[in-house]
């Protein structure tokens, strides 16, 4: 091991967010109570036909132009044909013929250094029913089916896990940023195909390509690249090599290996063709155009401009990339005036740890990037310490109050003289009130604490105020 | 010659109240139950259909059949497999929801050849389905039902099916209308597919006026067919006056020249003869007639790019046929097994045969070989088609080689030359999705033949009317089949 180079491709599929079904009007939730989602066509029942869901298709045109992907002029889809309980219809309807995008590329950091991933092609799909299996049954959940899917295949590019890990991580956050999909491994959103060779450092000719499938960590396919890095050459080391077959394999997650699943000759034929139900349609430049306006600024972009022009060390704008609220939410504040590096300091720190604390998400947190402002502000001008700001920081979320009342709280007037003053005017301006308080209309002793806190607009300490209306009218 | 009221005459008697909607149901249901006896048209007879209000709507009230291979919500469709015996669907076709609007009553669902892919009306899980005009002889297919209980005067009409010419062969060979519009015109929402690119709705009717009403009451576009087209301008029935004077059809030489077939059998003879004898009524009319010439090799081709593109199709879309969902379960270790035993089991042999072809042609190494080429010729002959129809109103054929052929094929008179082109030229209709219509032109040994007239995509209104214009010269309008009335 070591002295070989290892050629590593991906597969990734990824689940698109929208409202319907890619090819129903079913929709497009399939976590909820099983075979709530579903319409007709989702279990292929007799007569039934696909429609289009124009937002997949361009969330599909918007994936395809931020990969630097060529588009075709026309739109179709293609039968994917094959048995599989799982699949209703007896095929899946993709894009074999003509993919939304090809030939593209996109730059990502590996260990700080760039690397341009090269992409083979991106095609819309529409996802399989999912199955659960007891012991002595199987049961088919069909909201899945019928989920508008992106598989997303790059060239044979990448040369190590960490590579592959990386580039997954990535296109992971631009999903997200992107808006395309939520790209939650842990819902399963995101589902790979490996496929993995090795040569001599300086053969020129690819070694043999052993397929992985279904992997459904980003932790597994760095597991399974390995394992299976590591199987092949022993088998070269022990020259025999020619035991490497151009397969199919799957990872077993108990073990961290991969096992046989059937050979070349096996290799399923999907016949596909033309989805005749589609008509083919033109996709029009001046949707793409359209289109191009919603590519969002990237996460590698995002972090350069971070580090270039924001003075953030790379560890920060690492962190802060990692999810797109998180960056949203740090140029908000930038933008909003709050020092970057503040602004990072915060988000890094209490704010990170707080929301992983609650378990929760940048969408739930009560410290919008006006409040912390508040709070920074402040601190900026030396008008609280850092250690108060601390402290409003927590009172704030606690009570979900504008931090700003909490400022008011540690101005407030306290000086028994300086408030009596204010009583004593108050009361002289006041006569029939006071007369008529002694007369038994015992409720406008709020009335004349009213004035006072009107007088200092809201600053007076409002238990010294008590105390001396109290002394003065009773 | 009988004949029976057309879809006008009868609103007028209900407008008149000279009959109820309700004694139309019985009268129609009795006659159902009759021919079942006797041509074994339905799957389904629907005995508690009962009348519906009558309004100005020329439908309101009438009875009519329906294809086993529509979709119709709580009533059992088969489609006459044995895969979908005991299917009784949740939603009906948009083709029948349609019609549903102008207060028809279905009486029945017809028999037909297993999923449409047939041409005799043999291969329906409910048995042979039989020619009410001599019942030893095929009422073709695939729409066999749906053309026998039309013929037998069951009601003024019923829906059918098309994807190589199973609304228009049959129609000849039962003597009635047979009317597929062009392609997306009416929606295949709730059709069960057989070739999806060649796959069309269309009624069969004793009238080409019927024809008119009923197509007007089945299309539109609909949200569910994204092949289907917005046809809201397009009126039928309006349309049909019967002046024809100025219009040109064309002939293919290389199917109906008489020289072509030097053992032509007498049957062949007197077809090809009584079709050439058809086109002097409407030259009476001031219509061009021409005879064109198109490369026999391109003719040649078009049975076997039929028979290419509809079997691959036709494997992919009936692999939803597992009895996982739908259908009687299959028996067996694990899932493939159970899918295996259903299929195997649920299919007529004829149907195997073709899943067979269309999974060779649709093999990786085959592909371009066959599919791809097939796809190829089918643009050669539409273009061609296409190329034609700028100088001709439509294309004038007669259909298949003469009469319904005998059920025992063993009586047929034998016609030695290859007519393969003559019986199979219709599937030129669905290569290009055009409009087509079979009316009846006469009776070769006392059975009835039809001609076929088909036209350019989207002009089904000028196809009408020629079809409409040849009709009323002819004296076969309105002809029923004598099957019920000795009988009664």
């Amino acid at each position: 091991m070591g002295k070989y180079k290892a050629v590593i491709g991906l597969e990734m599929h990824c689940e698109m967010q929208s409202n319907s079904k890619v090819f129903s009007s079913a929709r497009n939730s399939y976590n909820d109570n099983p075979n709530a989602n579903i319409r007709p066509l989702d279990m292929a029942f007799p007569g039934t036909l696909p429609t289009v869901n124009i937002e997949c298709i361009r969330k599909s045109l918007l994936m395809a132009l931020i990969l630097n992907c060529q588009i075709p002029k026309y739109m179709y889809f293609d039968r994917k044909n094959y048995y599989y309980p799982d699949l209703p219809k007896g095929y899946q309807i993709t894009q074999m013929h003509e993919p939304v995008g090809v030939n593209g590329h996109i730059t990502i950091d590996v260990d700080g250094q760039s690397k341009e991933v090269l992409i083979h092609d991106i095609h819309l799909e529409e996802d399989s029913a999912s199955l659960d299996h007891y012991s002595t049954i199987s049961l088919i959940d069909y909201n899945r089916s019928g989920v508008p899917l992106l598989e997303l295949v790059t060239e044979p590019c990448l040369a190590s896990s960490k590579e592959a890990v990386a580039f997954l991580e990535y296109m992971r956050r631009v999903y997200q940023y992107a808006n395309v999909s939520e790209a939650d491994t842990k819902k399963g959103q995101i589902r790979c195909d490996v496929n993995v060779s090795i040569m001599d450092e300086d053969a020129k000719e690819l070694g043999t390509k052993v397929e992985i499938k279904n992997v459904n960590s980003f932790a597994n396919v760095a597991t399974a690249i390995e394992y299976e890095i590591k199987r092949q050459s022993e088998l070269k080391d022990a020259g025999r090599y020619d035991e490497v077959e151009q397969e199919t394999r799957r990872f077993d997650e108990e073990t961290g290996t991969t096992i046989r699943m059937r050979g070349k000759v096996d290799a399923i034929d999907y016949k596909y063709y033309v989805e005749p139900n589609i008509p083919k349609f033109k996709i029009e430049n001046s949707w793409l155009e359209e289109i191009k306006k919603d590519i969002p600024i990237l996460p590698r972009e995002r972090k350069l401009n971070y580090q270039n022009n924001l003075g953030l060390s790379e560890y920060d704008a690492n962190i802060i990339i990692k999810e797109k609220d998180y960056a949203d939410y740090f140029e908000e504040c930038v933008q909003l005036g709050i020092d970057p590096k503040v602004a990072a300091n915060y988000l890094t720190g209490p704010i990170i740890a707080y929301l992983n604390k609650e378990g929760l998400t940048l969408k739930d947190f009560y410290l919008i990037p006006a409040y912390l402002k508040e709070i920074t502000e402040e601190v900026a001008k030396g008008t609280i310490s850092s250690k108060q700001a601390k402290d409003i920081f927590n009172k704030s979320l606690e009570e979900k109050l504008e931090p700003k009342n909490y400022l008011s709280d540690n101005k407030q007037i306290s000086d028994e003289k300086e408030l009596e003053e204010i009583i004593n005017q108050i009361l002289e301006n006041n006569p029939s009130q006071i007369t008529e308080y002694q007369n038994g209309k015992t409720n406008l002793f709020q009335y004349f604490v009213g004035q006072v806190m009107k007088e200092t607009k809201g600053k007076a300490n409002p238990n010294i105020v008590r105390d001396i209306l109290n002394k003065k009218l009773n | 010659m009988k004949t029976i009221k057309t879809i006008e005459e009868l609103h007028q008697m209900l407008i008149n109240k000279e009959i109820t909607s309700d004694e139309l149901v019985k009268d129609s249901l009795k006659k159902a139950h009759l021919l079942q006896t006797k041509c074994n048209a339905f799957v389904t007879i629907l005995d508690d259909a009962k009348g519906k209000e009558v309004t100005e709507d020329l439908l309101s009230g009438i009875p009519y059949g329906i294809k086993d291979n529509y979709s119709t919500k709580g009533i059992l469709s088969t489609g006459s497999s044995n895969t979908l015996k005991d299917y009784v669907p949740f939603f009906s076709a948009t083709a029948v929801l349609n019609l549903e609007k102008h207060h028809v009553v279905p009486i029945g669902k017809t028999a037909m050849d297993e999923f449409g892919m047939g041409g005799s009306g043999t291969t329906a899980h409910t048995g042979n389905i039989l020619n009410p005009w001599d019942t030893t002889r095929m009422a073709g297919g695939s729409s066999s039902g749906s053309a026998a209980s039309v013929a037998a005067g069951v009601y003024p009409f019923a829906l059918g099916s098309d994807t190589g010419d199973s609304i228009r062969k049959p129609a000849a060979f039962c003597g009635i209308v047979g009317y597929k519009p062009t392609y997306g015109m009416i929606s295949r929402y709730g059709l069960f597919p057989f070739a999806s690119s060649l796959d069309h709705c269309g009624c069969l009717t004793r009238s080409v006026k019927d024809a008119a009403i009923v197509v007007d009451a089945m299309k539109g576009i609909d949200k569910n067919d994204l092949t289907s087209w917005d046809s809201q301008d397009i009126h039928l029935f309006e349309s049909l006056d019967g002046n024809v004077k100025g219009k040109k059809l064309f002939y293919i030489k290389e199917i109906v020249n008489l020289e072509n077939y030097p053992d032509a059998s007498l049957e062949l003879k007197e077809h090809l003869n009584n079709f050439y004898h058809t086109l002097d009524y409407l030259k009476e009319e001031g219509v061009t007639i021409e005879e064109v010439s198109i490369e026999q090799n391109l003719i040649n081709t078009i049975f076997s790019v039929y028979e290419c593109l509809s079997c691959a199709e036709a494997t992919s879309n009936m692999s939803n046929l597992t009895g996982i969902i739908f259908g009687p379960r299959g028996e067996g270790k694990g899932v493939n097994e159970m899918m295996k035993e259903h299929r195997t089991k649920g299919f007529s042999s004829l149907i195997k045969r073709r899943f067979v072809i269309g999974s060779y042609i649709l093999q990786k190494e085959n592909q371009e070989r066959y599919f791809v080429n097939a796809q190829r010729v089918r643009r050669l002959i539409v273009d061609k088609m296409k190329e034609l129809f700028k100088t001709y109103d439509g294309l004038i054929m007669p259909v298949s080689t003469g009469p319904a052929p005998y059920i025992d094929g063993s009586k047929d008179e034998i016609t030695k030359d290859n007519t393969t082109n003559l019986e199979e030229h219709l599937q030129i209709g669905n290569f290009g999705g055009f409009p087509s219509i079979t009316i009846p032109n006469g009776f070769i040994n006392n059975l009835p033949v039809g001609i076929n007239i088909t036209g350019n995509c989207y002009d089904d209104a000028n196809v009408l009317n020629i079809a409409y214009a040849l009709e009323s010269k002819m004296p076969y309008k309105n002809q029923v089949a004598p099957i019920l009335k000795e009988d009664e």
